[in-house]
Order: structure tokens, then C-alpha cells, then sequence
């Protein structure tokens, strides 16, 4: 199984991902997904930045992919879209049905975790209009995969969320800015600060979610990893990894070593668990309330 | 303007056609829908007279099947369909494009409405659903403001459909898997939000928790007025605060912007709510019904009457109302 990684969530400096990206360039990653997701707001990086780090990353051999913003809201959003799209050096990973409509037609396009593929006749919509890769909802539970990998249209590879703080939530409503009492159209950035987004606890001091923006993340790290076995025989064909500050490189390196099968599950969970920002969770793939630790429990 | 209504049993429905609802929108007794809560919504013989006493007095049915089907339980969708074909219902609210498809091609007499659980905020996305499906009513996620709207409505033939008043998500429909990460039912695979049967009420020497699956949502002091626990309405504690980091319980109430809806050709305004009794359904239809007739009338003199406030205000969540979106800034 190849290894991906998801488009960094956070608002992290030019600097920051400049370094980030170097590290990345240097793991054993096979693609990489780049781009902001999650707010037209964040300025940091424009188009062209994130071609030319896609540049360097092709250069060291990975395949790139640019994301679409998942919450698309009026005329400003929709020129990025169609910016991204008419990129004519990447794939695109198309995060909404608007972005579906203008890459509709075109081979080669990826389907978007964000776009609610629930059943084999969605996916093979999707393959008519042109997609040759699709990610699965991050709630998807395995017999829900094994019912549309029945299915899976011929050509289409699929890609199954493993490692990383799940996004579970976006709204129109910025909640970093809402901690400090400012306005969205004035947030002064604030998201910028919390280079893994903001904290936020039950009132008994349970970590449980992470603010990040318009974005809402779980705070347990989902972890397929004890279950690459299951993926690999429903035949998913990328797993894919989500930045957290720490040494990602490293984590990169584990998660490669399990998708080949070079590292035992348990062997990689245990390594892997001293770089995770919170305890790690599986509830999802096994039907289970997300933040359940199901095959995981000697590492929760 | 319409007025779309909520109807979670018969005596609901009744109550809205009697109060001049236009559509009345209902679900099937089973997770076809993103209300299935015990005790609620249709089976085969409430729908056939909720459509034959809404037709007969004019008032046009809509089915909800707005979860995303699985390969599994596939067929559920598609007999919901037949059955909504067969029993006469007017129009069918759907989310997922596998199943539009499946409706454009079998049951084109339906009219095929795309629910807010679809997500689709830009002209782009409701034209795709459109051109591939012939979509002829677009449901506005609860995240756009009113600039946004007037624009997706100038650059789309799909008439469109906004919320007018009720519960709010503040999260993107069909983008939010929080019910889920925490209990285990989401609203795109069960159609299902903090469910019942996951909450639990403690009472704590003077104080009153809420918890879901466990999580501590809210704790209420004597006399402080409690809310159910939706998770995104809960108190948390953020950098050393604790307050609602994500929403206030509060329920949207745009009533005054009514003539602004009109003038920016928005085709209908639908009320949240078909968990709520027939009372509810009753009171808040006729007074929508009222001020839509007034705002006609004379949409520049339109001012909400106060008796209409009263009575929103009254079935709203924790009694606090807000325009939402419509409204930025936020807090």
C-alpha cells in the first residue's frame, strides 16, 4: 500500500512549511497532497507557492496533488477553485461539487474526502465524470469500504484516511476567532499561533476536539494502522496520513515501513505513539463512535 | 415566497396545511431520513393520508430521504422512492447523487429537490446537480450570508430554498461528523445528531450535568435554564475558558429579513423542526404564514409584529434566537 499526506490544516508560516516540506521531501512519502483547505482567509501561501513546493517535491520523485478549499462560500472562493483547476501541472483533488463540475470531464482527477462517497452508484458517477482516485469519508466504517470496493469501477483507486486528527466539522463560523471575541472579517490571524490548532476540553478537562479555524478536529489521533491487514485485502490502495507538528518525517517513515509491511502493526503503534500529539483512536473503521480505541487498546 | 413546513406525524401535518404551509416536508419511519428519531415520521398508510389531506387542501408533500445510502442497505432508498412515487408525494428531498441518479431515471415524476445535507454552498455545485439530474430546488446550507445567497441565486435556473427559523446547525450539513466521532451515529450514515439515547441528565448536589456517551456537555447552576445536549452547543473549555466554544443554544429567526430574501428572489423559506409537537408546527406556520402575506403585500412597510416574535421566541432552543449566517459578525 503507498502512503499519502493530506494537505497541511493548520495556518502554518512560508517558513515553517518551507522546512516541512524539506523533511517531507525526504521521507519515503509517495504522494503529496498540497494546498489550504480550510480558509480563503489564510494568505501565507498563494497558488503559485504551492506549485513551485510541488515542483520540489516532484523533483525528489513524489507524485503531487492540489486540494480545492472544502467550504466554498461566494465569487472569491469559487476564482480559487477554478485557479486551482486550471492548473495545468497537477492533479486536482476536488473538495466540493462545484469543483466536481469544472473538473468533469478531464481524466485523472481525484475525488475528495469531503465529497460524501457513500455507495458503489456515487463512486461510479464519479468515474464517468473523469475521477481516477477517490478518498473514503473519514466516518466510513469497513463494511460500508467492502460494500462500494464490491463495486470499484476499473481505474479507480481508492484512498483510506489512516493517521492523523480527523477533520470531522468546517463551518462558515471562524472558532479560533470566536475564543478571542473577534470578528472573522477581523481575526487577526489568530489560528496562526496554534501550530496544531487550539485545545478543546470537556468541562472535566477531557481532551476532545481541536478548533482550527472554521475547522473542527478530533483530538484523538485516528490510527488504521493495526488494520492494514483488513485494508490491504479490501483492496484500498493509498493510506493517507495528516500533519501534526512534532517530527513528522519520522512518523512518514513508520506509516511507510507498516503500508509495506516491513514494520508489524503493533511494533509500528508502539513507535508511533510517543510522536502523537494525543492517544490514538480506530472507532470508525470498526463501526464503533470515532474516538473508540477498538484494535488499539494496549496503545489508547 | 412558500412556506415549507415540518410534519414528524399526522396531527403535525394537519396543523400545517390547516396554517398555510405551501409544502410540507416528512420522513419515513427509518434512517432513510435525517430526523430518525423514535417514535417519529410516516410509515405507509399516515403518508397516503398526509398527502391526500395536504392535496386536498392544496399544500404540495415532500419526502426527505437525505442520508447517504451504503451498498448494504441500498435497496431501503430506492423502495422509499417507489413508495413516495406510489403514495403521490409531490417532491423527494435527496442528498446523495447515486440515489438522484437512480430517481431521475425511475421516478421522473418526482420533482427532485437537493437537500441541505448535500453541502451545496456555490452556484457551481447546485448547476452540477442540476445539469446531471435536473435538480429543480436547491436547499441553502445554514452558512451563507445574504450577499452570498443573492448571488447564487442570480447565477442559477434551481429555485432555492432557505432556512427561515428553527434549530440551527452551525456546521456545514453533510460536513460534520461530530454526533458521530463522539456516539457513534452520524447524520449522513443514521440521520441521527446527539442522539436521545446517548444523553444522560445527572443531577450533581445543586448543578445539573449533561453528558453524551459520557462527555460532560454542559453543567447548569439552580435556575439556570437547561438545553438539550447537542455536542456543538455544549460548554468547553478552551485556553483556559470555559464557555460554548462552538455555538450558543439559540434557534434562527430571520423573519425580519424577509423582504430581503424576497428581493433577492429566494423561492421559499423552510422551517426547521419536524421533532416538534403540532402545536409548534401550528403556532410557528401561521405566523410565517402571516408575515410571507404581509411582506407581499408590502414589502417596504413590512415590520415583524410583535405577536409573531412572541410566539417564535417561545418555541425557540434555550429561548435565545439569532439570525445566523445572515449575521456577521458572529460573537
Amino acid at each position: 500500500m503507498r502512503l499519502a499526506l493530506a494537505p497541511v490544516p493548520y495556518y502554518w508560516s512560508r517558513e515553517r512549511l518551507a522546512a516541512f516540506y524539506e523533511g517531507v521531501a525526504a521521507s519515503p512519502v509517495d504522494t503529496v497532497y498540497l494546498g489550504e483547505q480550510v480558509c480563503s482567509r489564510r494568505h501565507e501561501m498563494r497558488l503559485e507557492d504551492w506549485v513551485a513546493l510541488g515542483e520540489m517535491l516532484a523533483g525528489q520523485g513524489k507524485e503531487v496533488v492540489l486540494s480545492s478549499q472544502v467550504l466554498v462560500e461566494g465569487e472569491g472562493d469559487l476564482k480559487l477553485v477554478r485557479k486551482l483547476v486550471g492548473n495545468e501541472r497537477f492533479r486536482v483533488e476536488a473538495n466540493d461539487m462545484g469543483a466536481v463540475r469544472l473538473l468533469a470531464g478531464r481524466a485523472g482527477w481525484v475525488a475528495g474526502p469531503h465529497l460524501n462517497v457513500y455507495n458503489p452508484r456515487t463512486l461510479e458517477m464519479l468515474a464517468e465524470l473523469g475521477a481516477t482516485r477517490w478518498v473514503a469519508p473519514v466516518e466510513i466504517a469497513r463494511d460500508a469500504l467492502q460494500g462500494i470496493l464490491a463495486e470499484r469501477p476499473a481505474g479507480m483507486e481508492t484512498e483510506v484516511f489512516g493517521y492523523g486528527r480527523l477533520p470531522l466539522a468546517f463551518s462558515a463560523r471562524c472558532f479560533t476567532a470566536r475564543r478571542y471575541n473577534l470578528q472573522k472579517e477581523a481575526c487577526e490571524f489568530r489560528c496562526g499561533e496554534f501550530p496544531d490548532g487550539m485545545a478543546l476540553r470537556s468541562g472535566e478537562g477531557q481532551p476532545f476536539l481541536v478548533l482550527n479555524g472554521i475547522q473542527t478536529q478530533s483530538a484523538q489521533v485516528y490510527c488504521l494502522v493495526e488494520a492494514l491487514p483488513a485494508l490491504r485485502s479490501l483492496g484500498v490502495d493509498v493510506l493517507r496520513a495528516s500533519a501534526h507538528s512534532g517530527n513528522m518525517p519520522e512518523v512518514l517513515r513508520l506509516l511507510h515501513a507498516a503500508c509495506d509491511g516491513e514494520l508489524a502493526p503493533p511494533d509500528a503503534v508502539r513507535e508511533l505513539r510517543p510522536l502523537m500529539p494525543e492517544a490514538p483512536c480506530d472507532g470508525f473503521f470498526h463501526g464503533r463512535p470515532g474516538l473508540e480505541a477498538v484494535a488499539l487498546q494496549g496503545a489508547a | 415566497m412558500e412556506l415549507v413546513c415540518p410534519a414528524g406525524h399526522l396531527p403535525a401535518l394537519k396543523a400545517a396545511v390547516d396554517n398555510g404551509a405551501d409544502w410540507v416536508y416528512l420522513g419515513l419511519r427509518d434512517n432513510t431520513n435525517a430526523r430518525n428519531f423514535n417514535g417519529l415520521n410516516f410509515d405507509d398508510a399516515a403518508l397516503a393520508e398526509g398527502v391526500r389531506y395536504a392535496h386536498g387542501r392544496k399544500a404540495r408533500v415532500v419526502l426527505a430521504l437525505n442520508t447517504y445510502p451504503q451498498a448494504a442497505t441500498w435497496s431501503r432508498w430506492t423502495d422509499a422512492l417507489r413508495r413516495a412515487d406510489d403514495k403521490g408525494v409531490d417532491a423527494i428531498i435527496l442528498a446523495d447523487p447515486g440515489l438522484m441518479a437512480h430517481a431521475a431515471k425511475h421516478h421522473p415524476r418526482l420533482e427532485l429537490h437537493l437537500s441541505v445535507q448535500g453541502s451545496a454552498t456555490s452556484y457551481e455545485a447546485i448547476n452540477f446537480y442540476h445539469e446531471r439530474f435536473g435538480v429543480r430546488r436547491a436547499v441553502l446550507p445554514r452558512v451563507l450570508s445574504l450577499a452570498q445567497v443573492e448571488q447564487v441565486v442570480r447565477k442559477t435556473p434551481v429555485e432555492i430554498e432557505v432556512f427561515g427559523f428553527g434549530g440551527l446547525c452551525v456546521m456545514v450539513e453533510g460536513r460534520c461528523a461530530l454526533s458521530g466521532y463522539a456516539c457513534g451515529e452520524s447524520p449522513n450514515t443514521t440521520g441521527a445528531c446527539s442522539p436521545a439515547k446517548a444523553v444522560r441528565w445527572q443531577q450533581v448536589g445543586e448543578d445539573m450535568e449533561s453528558r453524551l456517551n459520557g462527555i460532560l456537555i454542559d453543567r447548569y447552576g439552580r435556575g439556570e435554564r437547561a438545553a438539550y445536549p447537542t455536542l456543538c452547543k455544549g460548554r468547553f473549555e478552551v485556553e483556559g475558558s470555559l464557555y460554548h466554544a462552538i455555538e450558543e443554544p439559540a434557534s434562527l429567526n430571520t423573519i425580519e429579513l424577509l423582504p430581503q430574501f424576497a428581493a433577492a428572489g429566494v423561492r421559499a423559506v423552510k422551517i426547521e423542526g419536524r421533532q416538534r409537537s403540532a402545536v409548534y408546527v401550528a403556532q410557528v406556520t401561521r405566523a410565517w404564514r402571516e408575515a410571507i402575506d404581509a411582506c407581499k403585500r408590502n414589502p417596504a412597510a413590512f415590520v415583524p409584529q410583535a405577536a409573531w416574535q412572541a410566539t417564535l421566541a417561545s418555541h425557540s432552543e434555550g429561548g435565545q434566537q439569532t439570525l445566523g449566517a445572515f449575521s456577521r459578525p458572529w460573537k
